[in-house]
């Protein structure tokens, strides 16, 4: 379609004559995509009508909202009939519904293996990853909505700007001023040390945790589980030195830092990694108390 | 985060068929320490009634005639009043049990088991209860 428009422009800076022609021309165009436009749309109609006689399809309920767009303002739920393969995730759903039946359908997706984190949805009442949320594994009809507590810009796609933000405020990557002798010596880790932090580091910023913490609902300067699970990658890690743990001490056990945390296990229970998080924040909060509490 | 932006049925729709334990735990402890902190001041209420009951006689007293012991055995024989005590039970109960539960989540302890204590203080609070009925019932009927 793009590549078309400076075609037309030249066309009629041409001549006169040749605009009337032209137009004709567009006007040709224009008809016959309006019909192709007309054509698909039966098509597409007459294909959801069959998928949804099939057996071999399954229902998915997708939530959709576009504030740009009269009549689609109120949210609303639409219902899209899915022929069943083998191996489904609710993301390859999603995919089918948006390439054959409304390519409205807006959503994010990148790398559909559980590694980018863009696709964190609420799916049957739950934060899933949707590329790595198997249909044969819930119940139908399956309903697919937005990430609750994150205003929704259309559709699945919700605004993950404070996340970020949370996220950044506790300095997520590695700082020290505890150089090992040599120029060209390596910062090297013990392995017990990376055990530590291993699980912390699986994190993939999908905001799964963060939508299921009723505390993060409710405060919205929380740090939240996903930042203070980063907090404590960089915490733990040994070779940052005694000043920078203190620093990070200093963020964590502020009032709206790791305090906050009730002990849910909400977002234990929806991380797509298995990050153990509450017990992440648990330990921090022990070792902010141990910080701070002196016998001596 | 929350509040910019209402999203009506999606937002509160049918959400507490997904809870997990910890969230239900969470709810009770609340639920269970809002109803001891309600119960506290009932308590301090009904017993501040019966201060008159300390200028009575000891004969008044051994009687069973005095202000304190009135209100007491009053309350006591209304069933309402008998079926409450087994609730205040069970929310003590749970509220302990649960207690103990944070307290061992905090330490760090049994993190990957923190489901099965909290079922385990549910059936604990339970059967409790059910035994200490006959203790709380006899008699009022």
């Amino acid at each position: 379609m793009s590549t078309q428009i400076p075609k037309q422009t030249e066309e009629s800076s041409e001549t006169d004559a040749e605009t009337d022609v032209a137009s004709r021309g567009d006007e040709r165009r224009t008809e016959k995509r309006r019909r192709a436009a007309e054509e698909q749309a039966r098509r597409q109609a007459e294909e959801a009508e069959k998928a949804a006689a099939d057996d071999d399809t399954i229902e998915l309920k997708v939530f959709r909202y576009d504030p740009e767009v009269e009549g689609k303002q109120d949210p609303r739920f639409d219902t899209f009939h899915v022929p069943f393969t083998k191996g489904m995730t609710v993301l390859d759903a999603l995919m089918y519904s948006r390439d054959n039946y409304d390519s409205s359908l807006t959503f994010r997706h990148s790398c559909r293996q559980a590694v980018c984190g863009s696709d964190a949805m609420f799916v049957n009442g739950g934060q899933k990853l949707a590329c790595k949320t198997q249909i044969v594994e819930l119940e139908e009809p399956i309903r697919v909505e937005p990430l609750p507590h994150a205003e929704v810009r259309k559709d699945l796609v919700v605004d993950m700007e404070h996340f970020y933000d949370q996220m950044e405020a506790v300095e997520p990557y590695f700082q020290t001023n505890e150089y090992p002798d040599g120029e060209l010596e390596e910062q090297r880790q013990t392995r017990e040390n990376r055990e530590k932090v291993k699980m912390s580091t699986r994190c993939i910023w999908c905001g799964a945790c963060m939508s299921s913490c009723n505390i993060a609902a409710g405060d919205n300067e929380y740090l939240g589980p996903a930042a203070i699970n980063k907090a404590y990658r960089f915490a733990m890690d040994e070779r940052e030195g005694e000043d920078i743990k203190q620093k990070r001490l200093e963020i964590i056990e502020q009032e709206h830092g790791v305090w906050r945390c009730q002990t849910q296990f909400s977002c234990t229970e929806v991380c797509p990694k298995d990050i153990p998080l509450t017990e992440h924040i648990q330990e921090l909060k022990r070792e902010a108390v141990k910080n701070n509490l002196k016998f001596w | 985060m929350s509040q910019s932006y209402n999203r009506g049925l999606i937002e509160d729709f049918s959400r507490w068929r997904e809870f997990e334990a910890g969230m239900w735990a969470w709810i009770f402890h609340k639920f269970t320490g809002w109803v001891l902190i309600g119960y506290l001041f009932t308590h301090i209420a009904v017993l501040s009634t019966g201060i008159p009951a300390a200028g009575a006689s000891e004969a008044a007293i051994m009687a069973g005639e005095d202000v304190y012991t009135q209100t007491i055995v009053s309350l006591e024989s209304l069933l309402l009043v008998r079926l409450l005590e087994v609730g205040l039970l069970a929310v003590a109960v749970f509220h302990m049990l649960n207690g103990t539960r944070l307290l061992l989540v905090d330490l760090g302890v049994g993190l990957e088991s923190q489901n099965k204590s909290f079922y385990a203080s549910l059936i604990l609070t339970g059967a409790i209860t059910v035994a200490s009925v006959p203790t709380f019932i006899a008699g009022a009927f």
